[in-house]
């Protein structure tokens, strides 16, 4: 804090100032959850990313580094994570669809927000089972 | 909109360069462009993880080496890297208070997203080559 003082007005102002709205202060609604979980399924999907990059890496590497993969892939933990992998994508994907509906400038309304809030949950877990009833049967 | 905006400057103009990156619209814009490749490619890319799932060696990369999966999944790792960069530099200038930590982070972020995004173009060029040349 000392050093921070030390500075100009400006400066100080700048590192104290709130950065993002405190979301405990308000009451938890159907947008502002799908909205936290478009930002939260984002993040994971970063991770994601990096184990789908990971799968590739390996079997580029060969058979050796590829039978890890798969060792660890179609392990118990291995199946939730990919499973987690595919609702945080289907969820993130219908979050985007929101958005661009709402880029148009269309379902603000309180009806259409609120059930496009909803569809975003229920559809990213009607399109996530639905995806490893297909895997299941395509095997 | 025409007597509203009596300005010769173009909506454009008015919005170049301002943000507190100086970026203008750019950042918001590539973000919903890439949002855009990545639910068009994400259709293909299920696809072919769901065929390749699990399979043996062989089988796995005959489907992730085939021209269509190689091209598909160039495609997605290029455009996911650059959203998921844009993402996470979001959430790190709302979360991180610090001026010096976010920049760090933001850096940090930058070079992580480019080394994911050229690690997965190198072990799909690999593998489609690869395939290519046996």
């Amino acid at each position: 804090m000392a050093e921070v003082q030390a500075k100009s007005p400006a400066r100080r102002l700048e590192d104290i100032r709130p950065l993002s709205p405190h979301l405990q202060i308000y009451r938890w609604t159907w947008t502002m959850a799908m909205s936290v979980f478009h930002r939260m399924t984002g993040m994971a999907l970063y991770a994601g990313t990096v184990l789908i990059v990971g799968w590739l890496l390996a079997l580029a590497a060969g058979p050796g580094p590829y039978e890890c993969a798969r060792w660890l892939m179609t392990s118990i933990i291995g199946k939730l994570v990919l499973i987690a992998y595919t609702w945080a994508l289907f969820h993130h994907l219908l979050g985007g669809v929101r958005h661009f509906i709402w880029d148009t400038g269309a379902g603000f309304e309180r009806d259409a927000r609120m059930a496009l809030a909803k569809f975003t949950l229920v559809g990213s877990i009607v399109l996530t089972i639905a995806f490893w009833v297909i895997v299941a049967l395509v095997r | 909109m025409a007597t509203q905006n009596r300005s010769f400057r173009t909506p454009r103009a008015n919005v170049t360069g301002l943000g507190a990156a100086h970026h203008g619209t750019e950042h918001f814009w590539r973000q919903r462009l890439t949002a855009l490749a990545n639910l068009l490619l994400i259709v293909p890319f299920l696809w072919i993880l769901a065929a390749a799932y699990g399979r043996d060696y062989a089988s796995a990369v005959a489907i992730v080496s085939h021209p269509f999966s190689a091209v598909v999944l160039l495609l997605l790792v290029v455009s996911v890297a650059i959203h998921m960069r844009i993402g996470m530099t979001v959430v790190i200038e709302d979360y991180l208070p610090n001026k010096a930590q976010r920049v760090v982070a933001v850096i940090a972020n930058t070079f992580f997203c480019a080394a994911v995004g050229l690690v997965g173009v190198f072990a799909i060029v690999k593998l489609s080559v690869g395939r290519l040349l046996l």
